[in-house]
């Protein structure tokens, strides 16, 4: 079933997406260290769930009610701390440290050290069981807050996450939405000439799961996706987001060099023009 | 051979242990119990019966398990995670070093069937390395229960610490060393014997065979300092350096590994800081094999109360 979101919200969110990729953008650059191909094929969705899905109070980070995040592809963590500091659970001068001694802002998400970051990753694999564990604890306690697990398909490519997913099915999780990045490139190349995952909505199916196929760059999409989750009751769901890796800047998509790769001078340039210009579903 | 033969308890550790955690599971609803399709044998099986609703069995997924006890913790939960101590450590191990320790997540972990306890089934599922691996890990307390007594109330301890602790559990009945109702205390070794010649440091199964070889010691006119080190991580420093001060020598006996587990944690607490002779106890290097019973495999792989004198003897060659 679908919903119909306004076009104010949507603009809105495509408005955090571009700031999303700004920011990713100067962060990587200053660092010269960074993952700007993952980072940016989730600008969409992070956008939806930090500036509207998401139950939070930036001002009480612990808020035990508050919708529960996990970053299970952490190597995105610059969007990750673009949306925390543009929602404000820090102010957003402190993206420039990122990576500093000093910093609160580590290499991959760290939940001790910044505000707003529900669990530490960097390694693949583990979203999808921890999400379980949250809701099973939501079940036992008087909290209320829905999970969200955001995986890639490097993810997926690991044992653990599949035993995540059988966990999911077993306890009927559907208090918990896993959405998958699905831009088919990783840090060596091609999703499918490194570990084909296809078919991949068979096996989310024959793992017990609701698909939810949409394109993850397409806000619409995504917000009426996170609706329709919410409305599955007797199976877990997961929203497969095909999506490119590298989005928005055209000479960074689709290619495994920008999974880890970092701009020059000439190449900061360009990418930032073409962000500054973009506008609207890319 | 040894000629020894301890006296034993008739309920095994893992019993002691898995009565203990229903039982507080019973004041203490924030308890939540998960298994990897071994409850049976952990003995969370009593957990399940009392308490089903905060029992998770989760088939052979150790690795998932671990990550699914993390969003328990975050959720509030104090998770208590079983399986056998090898596939916990050693299979789980990245799940525990990035989602357990590093996030300091409050998570339980509990390895049975540790080191040969389970001799019937042989190698590959003993623990020899387990306090080496999980000692490694940053925020992580390391807990070896000496007896029944102490595996019950290390329960209560762990639930109560707040933090990532592991805790290593013998499938097999080992001897008796602290009273009934022994509230034990994370952290902290205990002298059971006054003694001035030499320390023997024992932990887990290895207690009540090191309290036969200081008796036996002391009949030829040896005095030995006999200290229980049940935690160890945090090492407790302070009573190893008074006794390696006060005796000038030391024994350490655990049924783990001589690399990186007691052995390890105590020589480099006392080169750090109070460099004396010390002679292991332990497995060396080595992975055991199958035998027809816990006590005279233990003896077989050089754990033996004759190995434990001969030990003694060594050091105290040693002592200057």
């Amino acid at each position: 079933m679908l919903h119909s979101h306004s076009e104010k919200l949507t603009a809105e969110m495509y408005l955090k997406a571009r700031q999303i990729r700004l920011d990713v953008l100067d962060m990587v650059y200053r660092r010269q260290a960074g993952h700007p191909g993952g980072s940016f094929s989730c600008a969409e969705i992070l956008a939806c769930l930090y500036f509207h899905q998401l139950k939070l109070d930036p001002a009480n980070p612990q808020w035990e009610n508050r919708d529960r995040f996990i970053l299970s592809k952490g190597h995105a963590a610059a969007a990750l701390y673009s949306a925390l500091a543009q929602r404000g659970f820090f102010p957003t001068s402190d993206l420039e440290g990122w990576g500093h001694l000093d910093a609160h802002l580590q290499g991959h998400p760290d939940r001790i050290k910044t505000p707003g970051v529900d669990m530490s990753s960097g390694f693949l694999g583990h979203g999808i069981s921890i999400g379980v564990g949250l809701t099973l604890a939501q079940r036992l306690g008087q909290e209320r807050f829905h999970t969200y697990v955001l995986v890639s398909e490097g993810d997926m490519q690991s044992g653990v996450a599949w035993e995540g997913a059988l966990a999911a099915a077993k306890f009927r999780t559907t208090e918990m939405t896993v959405m998958m990045d699905y831009n088919n490139v990783q840090l060596d190349g091609a999703g499918h000439d490194i570990l084909s995952l296809e078919p991949l909505v068979d096996k989310w199916q024959a793992f017990g799961f609701h698909v939810i196929e949409i394109n993850g760059h397409n806000v619409m999409q995504i917000l009426d996706a996170l609706d329709t989750a919410l409305e599955i009751h007797n199976k877990p769901v997961v929203i497969l987001a095909h999506t490119t890796k590298g989005k928005g800047v055209s000479f960074m998509e689709n290619t495994s060099a920008w999974h880890g790769g970092v701009p020059n001078a000439e190449q900061y340039k360009a990418a930032r023009l073409e962000l500054e210009q973009a506008g609207g579903v890319l | 051979m040894s000629i020894y033969k301890m006296t034993l308890p008739v309920a095994p550790q893992r019993q002691a242990y898995g009565q203990a955690l229903a039982e507080y599971g019973e004041t203490h609803p924030s308890v939540v119990v998960l298994d990897a399709d071994v409850s049976s044998s952990t003995l969370t099986s009593y957990f399940a019966k009392r308490h089903p609703a905060r029992f998770f069995n989760m088939g052979v997924t150790e690795s998932s398990m671990v990550d699914v006890s993390v969003g328990l913790a975050l959720g509030g939960k104090i998770p208590f995670v079983n399986t056998f101590a090898a596939l916990l450590t050693l299979r789980a191990c990245e799940q525990i070093r990035t989602c357990v320790a590093y996030a300091n997540a409050n998570v339980k972990l509990v390895g049975g069937f540790a080191g040969i306890s389970d001799y019937k089934d042989g190698p590959t599922h003993f623990a020899v390395n387990d306090m080496a691996v999980m000692r490694s890990l940053p925020n992580m307390v390391v807990v070896s229960p000496a007896d029944n007594s102490e595996a019950a109330g290390m329960v209560a301890a762990l639930a109560e610490y707040p933090g990532p602790v592991y805790m290593r559990v013998s499938r097999a009945s080992v001897p008796d060393v602290f009273p009934a109702g022994y509230v034990p205390q994370i952290g902290k070794g205990v002298v059971l014997l006054p003694g001035s010649d030499v320390s023997l440091v024992g932990t887990g199964a290895m207690l009540g065979r090191c309290q036969l070889a200081a008796e036996l010691l002391s009949k030829e006119n040896i005095s030995v300092r006999l200290i229980a080190m049940s935690t160890i991580k945090p090492i407790d420093s302070e009573l190893l350096c008074q006794a390696a001060l006060e005796t000038g020598a030391i024994v350490t006996a655990e049924d783990h590994s001589i690399i990186g587990g007691l052995a390890g944690a105590v020589a480099e607490c006392l080169a750090f800081n109070m460099p004396v002779p010390v002679e292991p106890i332990g497995l060396r290097d080595s992975f055991a094999r199958t035998g027809p019973d816990t006590e005279s495999l233990m003896d077989a792989c050089g754990l033996s109360v004759e190995d434990i004198m001969a030990a003694v003897k060594r050091v105290l060659l040693r002592k200057k």
